[in-house]
């Protein structure tokens, strides 16, 4: 550990702000790309069901 | 590889190569812009023009750090160990700012030579180390100097 | 050896191959990700010892560092991607580019904010117009020009190719972003590690540093995986394979 203290730790010995601003924006930018794809995936699956299922109501109203 | 797709290959080298070349000699037109300061030496030559805003770089002079006692004014030199300029600034100087260390003031040359800075910024080497391994290399070098 | 690889190459016009090939690498790269990212931050933050005149600021290294590297990294990989997708018209090849952009220009946007946010305790300011911060603020514009360029044609072949030439000819700012700090006077330092030198940098700094450095590599690998397979399933959602997948439930 190269800090005394928790609370050392929080105030990184007077750099606290900058440390803890270039981290907390860091890990943001991080999760948000993250998650970004699987959201995407999930709304491109849900547009072909749809379209799937479209395809197959004009089918069955031709057959009707 | 087919003669089509080589045809394209020698296209797209072609273009990058002319594309290079131009911004190549861009890049060297511009360069003396490029550089965000003067040094000491530069200066001593007559580069800098006078009474306009300008950067200068350099080492601070060890011992040349002269603090004005109830303000925050404050001169030192700054030199490249060629030529040595003098710097007066007003104002809150970075942490990093000491004797031996690098920075970049920004300021107006005045006919008497000398530089007053707007700004001071503090420039560091690419060196890192911890604090402790820096007092073992002080009380090494002040060992030797015993010696 | 060469028709080998010939035989390898040929393999990445079939969406699908890369389709089942992408599946047995990610839960690889995710899991190096997730650990190497989780431990780097962890020893950055606490463990890795402070520097003589930065203090704790210099935590910061540990995000701007592995940042830096990959918006100039991702930037050459989707050169490459460009090159062999005007020649060898490789679909693939073009759906990299697309997906690599935004990742990219996000760790570009990355570095220059961690880079401002440490510039201002060590220099005394956010912003220097100096040639390296200039040359990477201009890196990303780049990722923007190849971003903007891949939606600017209806048709999408087209704005590919221009994306792909964008791609290409930016890469000169590569070496510029690289030798900025020998070829010119800058305010940012020059650079800690050298090919042939020792590092100036204690193991204890650069060992979690190099353990960021991996995460970020394997993390970017995980999420321009991601991505392409979204694009092929996008631009292939007509073929029954696609569609088998949908119904599965992917």
């Amino acid at each position: 550990m190269a800090f005394e203290s928790f609370s050392e730790f929080l105030s990184m010995k007077g750099h606290g702000l900058y440390v803890w601003l270039a981290y907390g924006v860091g890990l943001a930018v991080l999760i948000f790309n993250w998650i970004a794809p699987g959201l995407r995936k999930k709304q491109i699956a849900r547009d072909i069901q749809q379209q799937i299922r479209r395809e197959e109501n004009a089918g069955q109203e031709r057959n009707a | 590889m087919n003669p089509k797709r080589k045809q394209r290959m020698l296209i797209i080298l072609f273009v990058l190569g002319g594309v290079g070349i131009a911004i190549g000699l861009a890049l060297y037109a511009l360069s003396q812009n490029i550089n965000l300061f003067y040094s000491p030496s530069q200066i001593a030559a007559g580069e800098a023009p006078k009474d306009t805003l300008i950067r200068v770089g350099g080492m601070v002079e060890e011992g040349s750090v002269e603090r004005h006692k109830d303000s925050l004014k404050v001169q030192f030199n700054v030199t490249d160990f060629q030529h040595t300029i003098t710097v007066r600034y007003e104002g809150i100087l970075p942490d990093l700012f000491r004797e031996g260390q690098g920075i970049v003031a920004m300021g107006r040359l005045r006919d008497d030579g000398t530089i007053e800075a707007q700004e001071v910024l503090a420039k560091h080497d690419e060196k890192y180390m911890p604090p402790e391994v820096q007092r073992a290399l002080d009380k090494a070098e002040a060992a030797k100097a015993g010696e | 050896m060469w028709q080998r690889f010939k035989a390898w190459f040929h393999k990445w016009a079939s969406p699908k191959w890369f389709f089942d090939m992408s599946a047995s690498w990610m839960p690889w790269l995710k899991g190096i990700a997730i650990a190497c990212m989780v431990t780097g931050v962890i020893w950055g933050l606490a463990f890795a010892p402070q520097d003589y005149q930065q203090g704790n600021s210099f935590r910061i290294i540990y995000l701007h560092v592995p940042a830096a590297i990959l918006a100039q990294s991702v930037f050459m990989m989707m050169a490459v991607a460009g090159f062999v997708n005007l020649v060898w018209r490789l679909k693939l090849a073009d759906l990299a580019v697309k997906a690599a952009a935004p990742i990219g220009a996000w760790m570009c946007f990355l570095a220059l904010f961690t880079g401002a946010v440490w510039g201002k305790p060590t220099w005394g300011t956010w912003w220097v117009w100096d040639a390296r911060l200039t040359s990477m603020l201009i890196l990303l514009f780049l990722y923007f020009a190849v971003m903007a360029l891949h939606g600017a044609f209806t048709d999408a072949t087209t704005g590919g190719r221009a994306a792909s030439i964008m791609a290409i000819v930016g890469t000169i700012n590569i070496p510029i972003i690289k030798f900025s700090v020998e070829w010119w006077n800058t305010l940012h330092q020059p650079a800690t590690f050298k090919l042939t030198e020792k590092p100036a940098m204690p193991p204890e700094m650069w060992v979690p540093l190099l353990i960021m450095v991996i995460g970020f590599y394997c993390y970017f690998g995980y999420l321009l995986l991601y991505r392409m397979r979204n694009e092929v399933m996008e631009r292939e959602q007509r073929t029954q394979w696609v569609r088998e997948l949908v119904r599965k439930g992917v």
